[in-house]
């Protein structure tokens, strides 16, 4: 897609970022375990709240990288 | 009801203050009138970070959430915990495609998905399509949120069902008056206080449990107890598959409801949909803390009231908490529920008047016209949605709800993909409808569930030995529907294409999908499409 005006676009290298987040929570096999607990949380329960984690960094760097004025 | 008494009394000042919030919301950020869909409802189109966040958190998690979810987790273990891997993949998902929405609808006046789909694909029947899916889609979920006011006021000893008449009836008043202006105001107070309640909750309960670990153990004890196949703290073989595509089908679903896309809309411009977009997940942790109070609903041995397994939590807060703190705690929930009840019934309102009334009824209708088919319509939608809970069956709202999430995938081609390409035909992409719409059905129509003796509408997911495959493996049905859909829509575009059928012609330009806030066509083009 050309954008007649010149420079803006959506398109970033950084984009490719976004997919991590994306794909992690759908890998049962990552994180379908007990063992190691952690705080007294299995495994299933502590990484699955830690890809929150990941979400948030990876969308913000995108974020940050392809706002306005950049 | 008399020991529930400062639960009560505590329930009713914090709502009764938040209903005053509501009216007053009309004056917040006060526009020259409120007499357009721009200002009563969008908001003005210009809410920042801040409002959006709570504006769209609070309209995204949900007061029946909060209760179904652990509920889930207590019934039947790590199944539930889909909400989370559900609310980590949709914000990277809808990261690129929401901004393109937003830039597109600020150049054309967009207020619904299927004012898009009408300039973009030149076919008003499919934007009537879409439209009708939104509302009947919409329409249980709301039903839904009094579920969850029920829940909290059956656990105060409140029976019967005028004091949900009279809730709604307070909240369709205001709403009426303010717009969306009332449930972003009221989203603030709703949010600090399911903050304050759930960070209290996951400090106190488990100390008083004796841990996370012993939380977890007994957890696994209930669930290794019960003859059950499909429960445990871990998945197991046969319902990894359905946890995954429940996950990612939800996602795919969640931002495609018109209430979302009311919330994303309304924000002034793209910097903050995408800021919020990795500030939104803070929601997506608090769900997972909340999720887990169904194990320690299980530790602490609580029972739900009767078989409604919604009242599970409402009960836990009940058993652990004083009095003073629980009518917060219920007080948050109720609270929950109006700020979604609202921009849902507005929303559901906006399609209407914006894609049945002005394009079948009235085509010269005013700004001032339209608010106001919007504001009578946002009531009769609420009332409605009373009516499915006073003449329906609860676990009937539920089924609806289930539904719901099915048939609203079903616009995905249309209007998700359709910001991004304009390859499929409009007769390709009814054809695809009408199809993902009639698979969705058949397949829910055959799942049961042996265990409740339930034959049709059992849940979502669909055993594929059904399907003649030799396996024990389960699937989200509406990821199939949607598959049905798009094979069909492609395979219609290419029919249609050959055959030469005409094809709609598209009011936006590749150009439109990038436009920000400060943009000269943002104003200048305004209405082109119509």
């Amino acid at each position: 897609m050309s954008a007649p005006n010149g420079n803006r676009s959506d398109r970033s290298p950084w984009n490719r970022l976004l997919l991590v987040p994306i794909v992690l929570p759908l890998l049962p096999f990552l994180f379908n375990s007990d063992e190691p607990r952690l705080l007294g949380f299995p495994m299933f329960y502590w990484l699955q709240l830690a890809f929150i984690a990941v979400g948030v960094t990876c969308t913000t760097i995108v974020y940050q990288m392809t706002k306005r004025g950049r | 009801m008399r020991e529930h008494l400062t639960e009560i009394i505590v329930f009713t000042v914090l709502f009764l203050v938040v209903s005053g919030m509501g009216f007053v919301a009309s004056r917040w950020r006060r526009p020259k009138d409120l007499a357009s869909l721009d200002e009563w409802g969008l908001g003005g189109r210009s809410f920042g970070s801040w409002v959006t966040w709570f504006l769209v958190g609070g309209d995204l998690y949900t007061a029946y959430t909060f209760v179904a979810v652990p509920a889930l987790l207590w019934g039947a273990g790590a199944m539930g915990f889909f909400a989370v891997p559900y609310t980590v993949v949709i914000y990277p998902m809808v990261f690129l495609v929401l901004i393109r929405l937003w830039s597109v609808s600020h150049i054309h006046g967009f207020v619904t998905p299927a004012d898009f789909v009408r300039a973009r694909f030149g076919s008003p029947t499919l934007a009537l399509l879409i439209a009708i899916t939104g509302i009947v889609a919409t329409m249980p979920y709301i039903a839904l949120q009094l579920v969850g006011i029920e829940a909290v006021l059956k656990s105060m000893g409140v029976t019967g069902h005028l004091p949900i008449i009279i809730a709604f009836a307070i909240l369709a008043a205001y709403t009426y008056q303010s717009g969306l202006r009332a449930p972003a105001l009221i989203a603030f107070v709703k949010d600090t206080l399911i903050y304050i309640v759930i960070l209290a909750a996951v400090i106190v309960i488990p100390a008083k449990l004796g841990g996370w670990d012993v939380i977890f153990n007994k957890a696994q004890e209930k669930f290794a107890a019960s003859p059950a196949p499909g429960d445990g703290i871990l998945l197991n073989a046969n319902n990894q598959l359905q946890y995954v595509t429940l996950a990612f089908g939800s996602a795919l679903a969640l931002f495609l409801y018109p209430h979302s896309i009311t919330g994303v809309l309304a924000s002034k411009n793209r910097d903050v949909i995408k800021r919020n977009m990795s500030a939104l997940p803070a929601y997506s942790l608090l769900l997972g803390l909340i999720s887990l109070l169904g194990f320690m609903a299980i530790a602490a041995g609580t029972t739900p009231i009767g078989k409604d397994n919604n009242t599970i939590v409402p009960r836990l807060f009940d058993q652990m908490f004083p009095d003073w703190f629980t009518g917060v705690a219920y007080a948050a929930v109720g609270i929950g529920a109006l700020v979604p009840a609202a921009i849902m019934s507005i929303a559901a309102a906006n399609l209407f008047t914006r894609n049945i009334y002005k394009e079948y009824v009235k085509p010269d209708a005013s700004d001032a016209d339209e608010a106001r088919v919007s504001k009578i319509t946002s009531l009769l939608v609420k009332v409605g949605a009373v009516a499915c809970i006073l003449f329906l069956d609860t676990g009937f709202s539920i089924d609806l709800q289930l539904i719901g999430g099915v048939i609203i995938l079903q616009t995905l081609p249309a209007v998700a993909l359709g910001l991004y390409t304009r390859w499929f035909h409009r007769a390709g992409l009814i054809t695809g409808w009408v199809a993902g719409m009639g698979a969705g059905m058949l397949l829910l129509y055959n799942i049961g569930n042996p265990a409740t003796g339930k034959l049709h509408f059992a849940g979502s997911a669909f055993p594929l030995d059904k399907l003649g495959l030799d396996t024990k493996m389960t699937v989200y049905a509406g990821v199939l529907a949607l598959a049905v859909n798009l094979a069909v829509a492609a395979l219609g575009t290419v029919v249609a294409r050959a055959a030469g059928l005409a094809d709609g012609g598209d009011a936006t330009h590749p150009d439109h999908y990038l436009a920000d806030e400060g943009d000269p066509r943002i104003k200048d083009l305004d209405l082109t499409a119509h």
